[in-house]
């Protein structure tokens, strides 16, 4: 198992926002994490990244229990998030943005900087063929020196995902990658992802657009006020009960 | 002659101030408003070496640098924890204790009285007391600064400086160590930070706590924002600029009693004006943005 999540609690004052949540990712698959508004998908997704701690419960990556580390190490260690309000580096340039994501190792130290290394040099001129790639196979090529907060919405949106490319992560954490996106730029960023799990990495992705889902997810997590209320493949999901009534409400009889 | 280099003198000093606070604020996006205690340490720590061991200038600037170095470390316990406005307000605090330290610890700093007789930096014997001698030395520190702060910035390391600036939460989800970054950032602006105190207070030969006051990091915030934010060749205008100009009231032939208020005045006009038609500043690259 790539990711395990065991018996996850956080809260938050008095409610609970994840409820004792397991659930285990297998390596090369995609996930999909659904669930009305407010059931925890993103508190889950920050659980994971380190950006919160959880009140109790373990994560463990790659069989190393991470939810004890800050969120630098845990994207280090391979694990790559996007946000659901989009975070970029507004004001540096879109191949800035991507240029950050890379983990450059000792080409990033102080003193590279400071003495202009070679090392840092050779490393930093590698990096930016790199970027270029990505910017060329995510169709911003043209936009590579504008800065990151001129861009439209959808382009932010792929921003964002070439970004994370950079990173390289083993596990992508995708927080609602297609919210407010164009049909023509939906279908691209669809098969950015398509494209991704067919290189054998995995994803885990939040989203509201049950056809999406059913589509690209090999298994789907439904969550409900912070518990796991359901969890199989898209077949399986649709023809649950427990879903229905958290998503419609149950029926008075 | 002897005034017009004095003026670069001082315009120098500052511009040494005004790069280290902008590596802090322009390109970190630390709020840091205490930046006149890290010179006040580095002066105190090389006078006092001077006066009391006699130790070489020289030596006193390294060791003034190293201790402000220190405070900056301090500093980095509540920074690294705060950001944006609550930040500021430690910084403001630090810099009110360095001022309250400096004024009441008579044993060492000679409280209000202050610190006499410093002496001036010499060059292989030559006699200190030479203004333009004095000039190339400050012009000097001044490259020096400018060189590693540019090489910093225009450094893989740098650019996560600014991704630190524009997003931290976006910048430790690419890996980045956030606090690393910050604490570096500290230390290195509070270096040189002391070593600008520490040539001023060899060139004046005469300090004491009135010359670390919250005013002084306010005008070096000013001339940092005057400038622009994330520009060294701005942080260098803006502290000439801003040296200069009220230098030029002197001509006008007004009382001090008028002179001094006077150039509050010009600074808060400038800077309205500034943010009126610039908010980015001079050269600037960068811009707080309008949180609502």
């Amino acid at each position: 198992m790539l990711l395990q999540v065991d018996n996850l609690v956080k809260t938050f004052g008095g409610i609970r926002a994840v409820d004792n949540l397991s659930f285990e990712i297998e390596s090369g698959s995609i996930v999909s994490l659904v669930g009305p508004n407010g059931s925890g998908k993103t508190t889950v997704f920050n659980l994971i990244t380190g950006f919160l701690k959880p009140d109790s419960g373990t994560i463990l990556f790659n069989n190393t229990r991470i939810s004890s580390k800050p969120p630098h190490s845990i994207a280090r260690a391979g694990v790559g998030r996007t946000f659901q309000n989009i975070r970029l580096f507004s004001q540096l340039s879109v191949l800035d943005n991507i240029m950050l994501a890379f983990k450059y190792g000792t080409g990033e130290n102080f003193f590279n900087g400071l003495f202009q290394t070679r090392n840092m040099k050779a490393k930093e001129g590698k990096s930016r063929k790199r970027a270029e790639e990505l910017l060329h196979l995510i169709g911003l090529s043209e936009k590579m020196d504008v800065l990151a907060e001129t861009l439209s919405h959808g382009n932010k949106k792929l921003l964002e995902l070439a970004r994370i490319l950079a990173l390289d992560p083993e596990i992508f954490l995708l927080d609602e990658p297609l919210s407010g996106l164009f049909p023509e730029k939906r279908v691209q960023m669809l098969n950015h992802l398509k494209e991704l799990n067919r290189n054998g990495k995995t994803i885990i992705l939040i989203e509201h657009d049950i056809n999406v889902v059913m589509s690209i997810a090999k298994r789907i997590i439904v969550l409900g006020s912070g518990t796991k209320i359901a969890c199989g493949s898209p077949e399986e999901i649709k023809a649950n009960k427990n879903v229905l009534s958290a998503y419609l409400g149950k029926a008075i009889l | 002659m002897e005034y017009i280099v004095h003026i670069l003198i001082l315009s120098g000093i500052y511009m040494i101030l005004t790069l280290s606070l902008n590596l802090m604020i322009g390109y970190t996006g630390l709020t840091a408003l205490g930046h006149i205690a890290f010179a006040a340490i580095g002066a105190y720590t090389s006078s006092l070496l001077a006066i009391n061991f006699g130790i070489s200038p020289w030596i006193g600037l390294l060791a003034g640098a190293i201790l402000a170095s220190f405070l900056g470390l301090l500093v980095s316990y509540p920074a690294l924890r705060q950001k944006g406005d609550y930040l500021a307000l430690t910084t403001v605090g630090l810099g009110i204790i360095v001022y309250s330290v400096l004024k009441n610890w008579v044993a060492l700093t000679r409280g209000p009285m202050g610190l006499n007789g410093i002496p001036p930096f010499t060059f292989f014997g030559y006699g200190g007391s030479n203004v333009f001698g004095y000039l190339v030395l400050v012009l000097f520190f001044v490259l020096l600064t400018l060189i590693v702060l540019r090489n910093i910035t225009h450094s893989p390391f740098g650019r996560i400086l600014k991704g630190i600036r524009e997003d931290e939460i976006a910048a430790s989800a690419m890996g980045k160590n956030v606090n690393k970054h910050k604490l570096i950032v500290l230390v290195a602006g509070a270096f040189f930070a002391g070593v600008a105190g520490c040539l001023y207070a060899h060139y004046i030969t005469f300090i004491d706590p009135s010359s670390f006051t919250m005013m002084e990091s306010i005008t070096v915030l000013l001339m940092v924002v005057f400038g622009g934010m994330a520009s060294l060749r701005g942080s260098i205008i803006g502290a000439a600029v801003l040296v200069i100009f009220p230098e030029m009231l002197r001509f006008l032939g007004m009382p001090t009693s008028v002179a001094a208020p006077l150039r509050q005045m010009i600074y808060g006009l400038l800077l309205v004006v500034l943010m009126l038609w610039r908010p980015q500043g001079l050269m600037g690259k960068f811009m707080f943005k309008k949180t609502l």
